[in-house]
Formats: structure tokens, C-alpha cells, sequence
């Protein structure tokens, strides 16, 4: 019964200012694609670090001129150390395979570079990849040692990258959500006004608090729920045409965003989306009705 | 029913206070004149009662409930137990006279099967029966008081309070709505009225409570405007 008349009242109220609630919708959704991008990125992010370091490679380059017992030095201490898994050496002759595997698209550079120029070195898989550093202090000085290089450099570098977008994400969110605020504290306003008769009625005759405020309060939370899904859908276009279109030739660097995790980020819209309504109606409310 | 003791009441940067010191009782089923001029202080005791103005100093005491020390939330299920009506009607121009009265009762949770049986029969009491369907602008000033106070009284409120309820009205209307106000008076309902009106006090013979600069200055049983 009750229920019926609270819900006619927020169809009535949405309805009464429609401009201003798609420009709150709209605002909302913005802002609210943001806050998913910028979660779906941070799981990527987190996701592709555990990847990448599991399997991180730290390859020691020898110097050119080398001699046999330098060699030996270094595999001797290389046996013996602790963090390490297990150790390949590499030749010139594969170190330029490899360099040919790596290079086949470009002929030119291949046929420029003489196989005797590669420097020999060895591959090393280490217990605990985090300790990548280490390695590189202890062996870079050693005599023979041409220098240590682990892949991390370049994969900070990436992951550096996608925390920048991800911060750009939270930012733009975090302006649009702004935006998103004053505009329902405003259409809770004009609505609070266009019914001033009707709420100064109830507040006379004893209508309970919850009972004026709901309707306005589930109209910008009814806002904020449209401008969730309207969310949801725009990240699932990012989803098909950003990673799966424009950026699937980068599919090997970094995982794919699976339709799940698009899914999972609609929890956190909406749960966000309708709160910042309900406490931002609820709060405009307190000061324009007093109730 | 009704208790002030010592009630002071200053508005912020006013220069003096527009309740001073005031003591009254008022009896259940009594019917009560609050006259004065303009600015004596008279609507702000009915402000007070509705818990809408809370005194500096002083007690006041409604249907036995303290409402100096009310807490707010407690303020709705307080007014249920009073009818409140003004010189200006508060009527929803968007609503029937029928439902005007109806939608007081379903905001605080009556259903629409009382609010059918329980509508017409106060509109009946009011002298409104037939006009249910009427909306305020269709109504004379009278009329729409009417309803006003059909509103007020549909729930059997123990104390009815009227702030110049015949202000808009022409003296013969006026008489008709005290009429009205006295039939509601005699249902053991306590009335407390603020007026300027001198022609109705004096024929109703009831209670005069005189203020004057926040001051009572006189109380009278059966008193007449002065």
C-alpha cells in the first residue's frame, strides 16, 4: 500500500524533471565506468605482475674477450648460489639463433649483425624471482661480466604505464562523481520544492521521517542504479571494441579482460553509484526539509 | 492536557523576548482564546506545542509527553495526536476535498479501506457532505477552512490548535467555522485558538488568554476581547 505510493512518488518525481535526471544519470554512468575501468585495470594489473615475475628471466651477458677461466669463476659461483634455480649457458652460435628467431622480420638487421659480436651468457631462473636485484649486484662487478639484465626494467616500465592510466581513470572519476553529486543534490532540491506543499502536509499531520524522505531518497538512488548499468554497458563496449578490437594485436602483453570480470565490476558501480545517491539525497534533504 | 511553566522564548537577534516568563494550564476539554496584537508572542506558543520552536527557558508539557525535552525523531508520532489548523487552509490544490482529508490519514499509515470509511463521515460532520469530489479552488474560503479542519480532526486528535483559523474569512463564515470548532470542542476535544478576531471572542464566551509584549497580562474565564 505504502510501498505502491512511494514508488508512484519516484516514478512521478523522475519523470516531473527528466532533463535533469538523464543529465544525472548520464553523469553518473561517466563517472561510474571510470571507477570500473580503473578497478578492471588494477585486477589486470595485479593479475599480470604475478604472471610476469613468476616467470622473470635474469640473463648475465659475458664480455667479449672473456677468458676460459673467468668462465669457469663465474659458473663455479653460480652453482653454488642460493637463489638460484638453475642456470643455461648460452653460446654465440645460439645466442644468435635466437637473435635470428627474434629479428626475422627484419633481414636487414640480421645480415648486419656477425654471429662472433653476440656475447655469450648464461640464463638464469631464479628460486624467488622478486630477488632479481640481488643477482644483479652480486655478479655485475665480477670480472668478465659485460652487465646484468633482468626483464623488469621493461615491465615497470608497462605496469608503469597502466598505473597512469589507472590513475587518470580514479581522477576523471572522482570529478565526474563530483559532478554527478551536485547535480542530484540539486534535482533533490527542485523536487523537495516542487512538493513542498505536500511534505509541509505530512510534516503537520505526524508522517514518519523515512516516509517523506524515501521517495526523494530512491528517486536519485533509482539515478543511480540506471547510471550503473548504463556503466556496465560501456565497459562492456571498452571490452569489445578497445581490448578485444583495437588492442587485441597486444593480446600476448598483457591477459585478457574476461566477460566475468567486466560482470564483477557491476557490484562495485552500483553498490557505489546508489549510495553516493542515497546519502547525498538523504543529506540535501536534512538541510532543505529539516526533517 | 496543556502545561507551560515559565516558558521564555527569544528568537535569535531579536531585542527582546517574545515569550517572557509564561505560566498557563489548560484542562483537558477546555476551549482557550489567545488574543493580543500582532507580535505578542500568541503563534509562538502554538509552535511550541507542535514541537516546531523549542523555548530557551522553561517546561512545556503536551498530553502529559515533556516536549522541551523531546528528542526530533520522536516529533511525528507526538504530532498524530494534535489537528493543527491556519488562516491560510494548507490545502493541496492538486487534491479533492476527499483527498486532501485521505491523504493525511495514508501518510501515516492508515489504509485506503479506513480512509473510505472514515473520510466522508468527518466531512459529513463539517457540513461538507456532497462536496467531497470538490477541488480547494472550487470551494468558498469557508469551504476549503472546512476541509482544514476535516483534516485536522479525521484522526480524533485530543487537542485541536487553530492560529487565526476566521483570518481569511468574512464574519458570517467565521461564526460557522467557531460553530464548528465549539461542536468539535464539545466531542471532549481541547481547542486552543490564536485570534485577533473581537466579534468571535466576544460571542463565544470561552477562555481569554491576553498577551501582550510576551507578557500574560490577563486570564479570564468566560472573558470577552477587552
Amino acid at each position: 500500500m505504502r510501498l505502491k505510493y512511494v514508488l508512484s512518488e519516484v516514478m512521478v518525481g523522475l519523470w516531473r524533471n527528466v532533463t535533469m535526471t538523464i543529465a544525472m544519470i548520464i553523469t553518473m554512468a561517466v563517472s561510474l565506468t571510470m571507477l570500473g575501468a580503473s578497478g578492471l585495470i588494477y585486477v589486470k594489473v595485479a593479475e599480470m605482475k604475478e604472471l610476469y615475475f613468476e616467470n622473470i628471466e635474469v640473463s648475465i651477458f659475458l664480455e667479449t674477450e672473456v677468458t676460459e677461466e673467468q668462465k669457469t669463476a663465474i659458473q663455479a659461483k653460480l652453482d653454488v648460489d642460493p637463489l638460484i634455480e638453475s642456470v643455461t649457458y648460452v653460446n654465440k652460435e645460439e645466442a644468435h639463433e635466437d637473435f635470428e628467431e627474434m629479428f626475422r622480420d627484419s633481414p636487414d638487421l640480421l645480415s648486419a649483425i656477425d654471429p662472433e659480436v653476440l656475447p655469450e651468457s648464461y640464463r638464469l631462473k631464479l628460486v624467488n624471482p622478486q630477488e632479481y636485484q640481488a643477482i644483479g649486484e652480486q655478479y655485475a662487478e665480477i670480472e668478465g661480466v659485460d652487465q646484468v639484465v633482468d626483464r623488469s626494467s621493461v615491465l615497470d616500465k608497462i605496469f608503469k604505464l597502466f598505473s597512469a592510466g589507472q590513475n587518470i581513470a580514479l581522477v576523471a572519476a572522482v570529478a565526474m562523481a563530483v559532478a554527478a553529486l551536485l547535480l542530484v543534490a540539486n534535482t533533490i532540491q527542485v523536487a523537495a520544492y516542487s512538493k513542498r506543499r505536500e511534505v509541509a502536509v505530512m510534516k503537520l499531520v505526524g508522517a514518519s521521517n523515512w516516509f517523506i524522505q524515501a521517495p526523494f531518497v530512491l528517486e536519485a538512488v533509482v539515478a543511480g542504479l540506471i547510471g550503473s548499468l548504463l556503466g556496465l554497458g560501456a565497459l562492456a563496449g571498452l571490452k569489445i571494441f578497445l581490448f578485444d578490437g583495437a588492442l587485441s594485436a597486444l593480446q600476448g602483453l598483457f591477459a585478457p579482460v574476461s566477460w566475468g570480470e567486466v560482470l564483477l565490476a557491476f557490484p562495485l558501480m552500483a553498490a557505489v553509484g546508489g549510495l553516493i545517491s542515497a546519502i547525498t539525497a538523504w543529506v540535501t534533504l536534512r538541510f532543505y526539509l529539516r526533517v | 492536557m496543556i502545561q507551560l511553566e515559565q516558558v521564555t522564548k527569544t528568537y535569535p537577534k531579536a531585542s527582546r523576548p517574545s515569550l517572557d516568563n509564561v505560566s498557563v494550564a489548560i484542562e483537558k476539554g477546555e476551549f482557550v482564546f489567545f488574543i493580543g496584537p500582532s507580535g505578542s508572542g500568541k503563534s509562538t506558543i502554538i509552535k511550541m506545542l507542535l514541537h516546531e520552536v523549542a523555548p530557551n527557558k522553561g517546561r512545556i508539557v503536551v498530553n502529559g509527553k515533556d516536549v522541551t525535552s523531546m528528542r526530533s525523531w520522536k516529533r511525528p508520532a507526538f504530532r498524530r495526536s494534535i489537528g493543527c489548523v491556519f488562516q491560510d487552509f494548507r490545502l493541496l490544490p492538486n487534491r479533492t476535498a476527499y483527498e486532501n482529508v485521505a491523504f493525511a490519514l495514508e501518510v501515516i499509515g492508515k489504509t485506503k479501506a479506513v480512509a473510505r470509511r472514515v473520510v466522508p463521515e468527518v466531512l459529513e460532520l463539517v457540513g461538507l457532505g456532497g462536496k467531497e469530489h470538490r477541488y480547494p479552488q472550487e470551494l468558498s474560503g469557508g469551504e476549503q477552512q472546512r476541509v482544514a479542519v476535516a483534516r485536522a480532526f479525521v484522526n480524533r486528535p485530543l487537542i485541536l490548535l487553530a492560529d487565526e483559523p476566521t483570518g481569511n474569512l468574512d464574519p458570517d463564515t467565521s461564526i460557522e467555522i467557531m460553530r464548528l470548532l465549539d461542536r468539535i470542542n464539545r466531542t471532549g476535544t481541547t481547542v486552543v485558538m490564536v485570534t485577533h478576531d473581537s466579534n468571535i471572542v466576544n460571542q463565544m464566551r470561552r477562555r481569554v488568554i491576553e498577551i501582550e509584549s510576551g507578557r500574560i497580562v490577563r486570564d479570564q474565564a468566560r472573558g470577552v476581547y477587552g
